[in-house]
């Protein structure tokens, strides 16, 4: 009977982590480039947007102003934060996927909430205002 | 159990201890859990300003406050700030020591300048009259932009830190595993201020 028995297996075992340790994020000069670039354009096309008053529609630019800050948020995640569902062996990934979760609903149930609030409370007129405490 | 076996056998008993192999392996994760929570408070700025942003109580609103050109170039010093970062780890990567701290410095006065423009942005809007304590809106508008303001602040402190740190003991491992975290803590930032400057500024002054 051998007297080390895990010892192989412990070898195997460091062997791996140190494989995995080297992988989580570097990037490339070309990558860094691509992602400055990227985020110059979709942070000056909102600024246009707003600033010229581009379209008469206050929806439409609202609607465009959120869309590209989501896109040039994931733009920043891959090229400047280097996430990829594989570095950390994808628990980085899971981690913020869950906290997307919560931030959309904390975001979403406090704007739904507070907005309910806001419809059901009792009307006011200017008069009854003024005499607030 | 190959434990007990070993103490039976009359040997030192042997532990797998296989903590200190990888020191730096977990290191990125937990950093990452950290920004994740540190999103998490900025969650609950964002809503509180989605809640409070039109609450104007008679006073002045975005549209009256907010200059936009400035926020522009605020923004784009913190992209700078960001690509420079970029550079720098790039730089680490090489293993040129001198070459990773201007890259360092450079990042620090982009940072620095945001800062600045940021606190003139402020007394400012303190001048006018249009404080924190002046209308709901300004309340949420001073926390949010304040503790993002706040972050960076304590960026450029950690930035300075690690400049000391690598100038003195060079890029070792311990440096190479700090700058990575800073760098991941420096591009959050850039990330949270998009929504910044998306949902507080431009939103705002769109009315």
């Amino acid at each position: 009977m051998s007297s080390h028995p895990h010892a192989p297996a412990r070898e195997d075992a460091a062997n791996t982590h140190h494989g995995h340790g080297h992988e989580a994020g570097h990037g490339s000069l070309k990558g860094y480039m691509i992602g400055f670039g990227l985020s110059v354009i979709l942070t000056a096309i909102p600024f246009v947007l707003v600033m010229a008053g581009t379209f008469d529609s206050k929806l439409l630019t609202a609607f465009l102003v959120m869309a590209l800050a989501v896109v040039q948020i994931v733009v920043h995640m891959v090229y400047f934060l280097h996430m990829n569902p594989r570095s950390e062996g994808g628990w980085t990934m899971m981690a913020l996927i869950f906290t997307l979760v919560i931030v959309g609903i904390t975001l979403a149930g406090s704007l739904w909430v507070m907005h309910h609030l806001n419809a059901n409370m009792m009307p006011m007129s200017p008069e009854m205002m003024k005499n607030m405490p | 159990m190959a434990n007990d076996m070993q103490v039976q056998e009359g040997e030192k008993p042997v532990f797998y201890l296989t903590e200190d192999h990888h020191p730096e392996g977990s290191t990125n994760l937990g950093f990452w859990l950290y920004l994740m929570s540190d999103c998490l408070i900025f969650a609950v700025l964002f809503a509180t300003h989605g809640v409070l942003g039109r609450n104007y109580a008679a006073g002045p609103s975005p549209a009256d406050l907010f200059d936009l050109p400035l926020v522009a170039i605020n923004t784009a010093m913190l992209l700078f700030s960001s690509i420079t970062y970029g550079f720098a780890m790039l730089q680490m990567e090489r293993n040129a020591k001198a070459e990773t701290l201007f890259w360092l410095a450079v990042t620090g006065l982009f940072g620095a300048a945001f800062l600045g423009l940021e606190l003139y942005e402020f007394a400012h809007l303190i001048h006018e009259g249009a404080g924190p304590g002046r209308s709901a809106f300004l309340s949420s508008f001073f926390t949010l932009v304040g503790t993002h303001g706040l972050h960076v602040t304590f960026g450029i402190v950690w930035l300075i830190t690690l400049m000391v740190q690598v100038s003195k003991h060079g890029l070792i491992a311990e440096n190479r595993r700090r700058l990575m975290c800073l760098s991941m803590f420096w591009h959050f930032l850039d990330v949270i201020w998009i929504g910044v400057f998306s949902f507080v500024y431009l939103m705002g002054v769109l009315g």
